[in-house]
């Protein structure tokens, strides 16, 4: 299975508060992957180093293929991450909104009608001011606008944070469609219940580190040190 | 990067457009500006016309620190700068996208106190020579005002208290463009002892800046968007 993330021993630092102190991750190719721990454990900064957003102090740090200490860029155009913050306008429509999103990814009008079909923004919130809506429909237009960058790995804040029932079943859904198309998914929550029927694995993070590594299906315990395609890892288990 | 400067720049207006800040506050900000000098010299008609290049080029200076904080106000929301480092737009095209966008209301506003100054300080334009002089200047001035403006707001994106640093950082850099467009403006108005030959090198200062701030934004505005 082609490798997605290979973290080794990563360290990132917030300041001077080492946000990761030495995280090792293997995600291989459209594996959905359920990252859960205490507050602060470092989920958030994992997610964003991964989509190339934060430096890499020590350690190997590699997504698609791409090493994110040199060419943190190519790895940007490629990923998609649904933080805390939906990254909207407020002052633009949910149709600008998308519009720009997807202009600025090389998509085009169609990309922007599928997009807010799949979210199931309805006609009459097309034309309202994202500052009109509640959070859950900004929820939605924030994965209208991840759908409509067509990206090889999703990165997914708490999704289901602030939607009603519905919307987690849309989330649920998209991440399954996703999936089932060969995109990788990681998806940090606290909603354990929801996010577990989705994982293919289960992530434990604690104190900037990774802590477990469960297979949700054999519940066979992984190995956070080997590497998913490296032979000699393949060996040792 | 200039594509991605227009889907920066249409985006930028549209906003302007939707929340008419701009229309709303700006303008009357600058004639309000105009009006307070004209109660100020009101009783020295004679300073009051020799002055207004530089009071026309003081009022826009101050719209232009609102127009800059208005437009870069927007970039400030949560999850905003993190989605467009990911978004793919070159950062030389968002920076582009940005001035163009300050420039587009900067230059609307100049039209706008130009003819409120014609209307408060008794302003009389002289030939087509010193009206082309003028328009030159204010359109070379422009870009160096868009430029800097956009430089200088995406260095205090997230940075807290960016409010009050903004001009304090803003106004001195721009001081030789108030200097330039001030002395090209006399020379077309007649109002100081600037002949049109010296007000067109003062053009040509206006446009050394510009390019100098447009250069350094094309190449400065990647690291500082990677810092916020």
């Amino acid at each position: 299975m082609r490798s997605v993330v290979h973290l080794r021993d990563a360290v990132c630092v917030l300041g001077r508060f080492p946000a990761l102190a030495g995280a090792t991750l293997d995600v291989g190719a459209g594996e959905v992957i359920l990252l859960q721990g205490p507050n602060g454990a470092g989920k958030s900064t994992l997610l964003r180093l991964c989509a190339g957003l934060l430096p890499v102090q020590s350690g190997t740090a590699e997504v698609l293929g791409h090493d994110l200490g040199t060419d943190a860029r190519q790895v940007r155009r490629r990923v998609a991450l649904l933080g805390h913050g939906v990254g909207l306008y407020e002052d633009l429509t949910v149709t600008d909104n998308v519009t720009f999103w997807a202009r600025a990814a090389a998509g085009d009008a169609g990309d922007v009608a599928a997009a807010m079909a799949r979210v199931g923004l309805e006609a009459r919130l097309a034309d309202v001011e994202v500052a009109r809506l509640s959070a859950g429909q900004r929820r939605r237009v924030a994965l209208a606008v991840l759908l409509t960058r067509h990206a090889e790995l999703w990165l997914l804040d708490e999704p289901h944070a602030g939607l009603d029932v519905q919307g987690r079943d849309l989330v649920d859904r998209l991440v399954r469609q996703a999936a089932k198309s060969g995109v990788t998914v990681v998806v940090a929550s606290h909603d354990l219940d929801r996010s577990t029927a989705l994982a293919d694995r289960i992530v434990s993070i604690a104190g900037g580190v990774v802590t477990d590594d469960v297979d949700v299906r054999s519940g066979r315990r992984g190995e956070p040190a080997g590497t998913i395609d490296d032979p000699e890892s393949a060996d040792a288990r | 990067m200039l594509a991605d400067a227009l889907i920066v720049v249409a985006k930028d207006l549209r906003i302007e457009w939707r929340s008419r800040v701009g229309i709303d506050q700006l303008v009357p900000f600058a004639l309000v500006v105009l009006v307070l000098f004209a109660f100020a010299l009101d009783s020295q008609q004679t300073v009051l016309a020799e002055a207004t290049p530089g009071l026309l080029w003081v009022t826009i200076l101050l719209a232009l620190v609102l127009c800059v904080q208005r437009i870069f106000v927007t970039e400030s929301a949560p999850g905003l700068t993190d989605q467009l480092r990911l978004s793919g737009l070159d950062p030389a095209g968002i920076f582009l996208g940005k001035a163009l966008g300050v420039f587009i209301q900067l230059l609307a506003l100049e039209v706008l106190t130009v003819f409120g100054a014609a209307i408060l300080y008794s302003t009389r334009f002289g030939s087509v020579g010193s009206i082309a002089l003028m328009v030159c200047a204010a359109l070379v001035a422009s870009v160096g005002l868009a430029a800097a403006g956009a430089l200088y707001g995406a260095l205090l994106l997230g940075v807290r208290g960016r409010e009050t640093l903004l001009p304090l950082l803003l106004l001195p850099v721009v001081a030789p463009v108030l200097i330039g467009a001030t002395s090209a403006f006399q020379a077309a108005l007649g109002t100081g002892d600037v002949t049109s030959v010296q007000g067109w090198r003062w053009v040509g200062l206006l446009a050394v800046f510009a390019v100098a701030y447009v250069t350094a934004g094309i190449f400065a505005f990647g690291p500082l968007l990677e810092d916020t």
